[in-house]
């Protein structure tokens, strides 16, 4: 039992570390000389390295607002589950802490999918902040499904 | 005694100290406009004297990537110069308040050519000492939308739902228990506050009878 809550937990540790890796990183898109998205975009010039603020497209705006917004519900599902642990009724589900998760996991995929569809250049590589998003959606929705199934027992 | 406090207070006051005495110009750091529309760009200064008849305002501009500063705009003397031979022909007119030391310039027909520093010097003689002030000016198509404010638009309408959903239900839950409305809360058992008890439909209380001894 103690187990299974712990690795429950650990378990929504990782999504919630791979969640604010994803947001915070500005590595969504990579190329020879330099990387952009989703805060800043570098490149390396002959002089040195130059940093400037990414476009405020309306685009990256709403993709950084469903990163933020998904990090915050992934956290709150964290405060949630640690409140439900110990203020839950016998037998009863983990309600709020699943759907702030499921919650979280939608706003990552929204994210991504805008991201994906909207970005100018199709050529240019992708980075590893852009792959962490697509890899904590399923994980993210995998934890909140099984806050739903899980019952706190005596 | 107040006679003497009071010509105390006028010798203090007319004495104040000359060393330390500049003035400040006001304006924008940057402006933002669209093509073709009119700006005013305002500025005002800061001067431990009062105003003087001798009041002057002068506008220059520095376009982007030219070296060379024009004048544009020159008060003096209770008459307003506006620039009749240079770029800004027949577009500047000055609509400041030397006496309320405002010495704001309105540019009518703005175009991508106006990008530039524009500059304001006043001058409040004996105050003639003042580091001049500088105000961008940017021309526009379309104006593009700040960074972040379609974020914080996004982020904020969904906590606020959030908080709303929550607030809501707990408003039922509330409103359920007091029995103002009338729902099936028997399998209604998810968070409980400490200690109390699982709420049911009142149920009347079985009556049975004893027989009396």
């Amino acid at each position: 039992m103690l187990l299974i809550l712990f690795g429950v937990l650990v378990f929504h540790l990782i999504v919630l570390i791979l969640l604010i890796v994803s947001t915070a990183s500005s590595k969504w898109t990579v190329e020879s000389q330099g990387h952009s998205d989703l805060w800043y975009n570098c490149r390396s010039h002959s002089q040195g390295y130059r940093c400037s603020q990414a476009s405020n497209e309306d685009w990256i705006q709403a993709v950084q607002a469903l990163m933020i917004l998904s990090v915050v519900f992934c956290f709150a599902s964290l405060i949630a589950f640690m409140y439900q642990l110990f203020r839950l009724v016998k037998g009863g589900r983990f309600y709020f802490t699943s759907i702030f998760q499921i919650l979280a996991s939608v706003f990552v995929m929204c994210g991504a999918i805008i991201y994906t569809i909207m970005r100018p250049d199709s050529h240019r590589q992708y980075g590893y902040a852009y792959v962490l998003a697509w890899v904590a959606f399923p994980l993210s929705l995998f934890s909140g499904l099984i806050y739903l199934i899980l019952r706190k027992k005596e | 005694m107040l006679t003497v406090l009071a010509l105390a207070s006028v010798v203090l006051l007319g004495t104040a100290p000359e060393p330390s005495q500049a003035i400040s110009i006001y304006t924008s750091w940057e402006r933002h406009a669209l093509v073709g529309s009119d700006i005013r760009l305002s500025c005002t200064f800061f001067s431990w004297h009062f105003v003087s008849e001798d009041v002057s305002f002068t506008w220059r501009y520095r376009g982007d990537g030219s070296r060379d500063t024009i004048s544009i705009a020159h008060y003096a003397g209770g008459e307003a110069y506006t620039d009749n031979k240079g770029p800004f022909k027949d577009r500047v007119e000055f609509v400041g308040n030397p006496k309320r030391r405002d010495g704001s310039i309105l540019i009518k027909n703005l175009d991508f050519s106006d990008n530039g520093t524009f500059t304001c010097d006043a001058k409040n003689p004996p105050d003639i000492v003042g580091r001049p002030s500088n105000v961008r000016l940017l021309v526009f198509e379309n104006l593009p939308i700040q960074a972040g404010v379609i974020t914080g638009a996004i982020i904020g309408v969904v906590l606020g739902l959030l908080v709303l959903i929550v607030v809501i239900y707990y408003l039922m839950r509330f409103l359920v228990a007091r029995r103002v409305f009338s729902l099936n809360v028997s399998k209604h058992g998810k968070k409980k506050k400490e200690g109390s008890q699982q709420r049911q439909l009142w149920t009347p209380p079985p009556l049975t009878c004893y027989p009396l001894p």
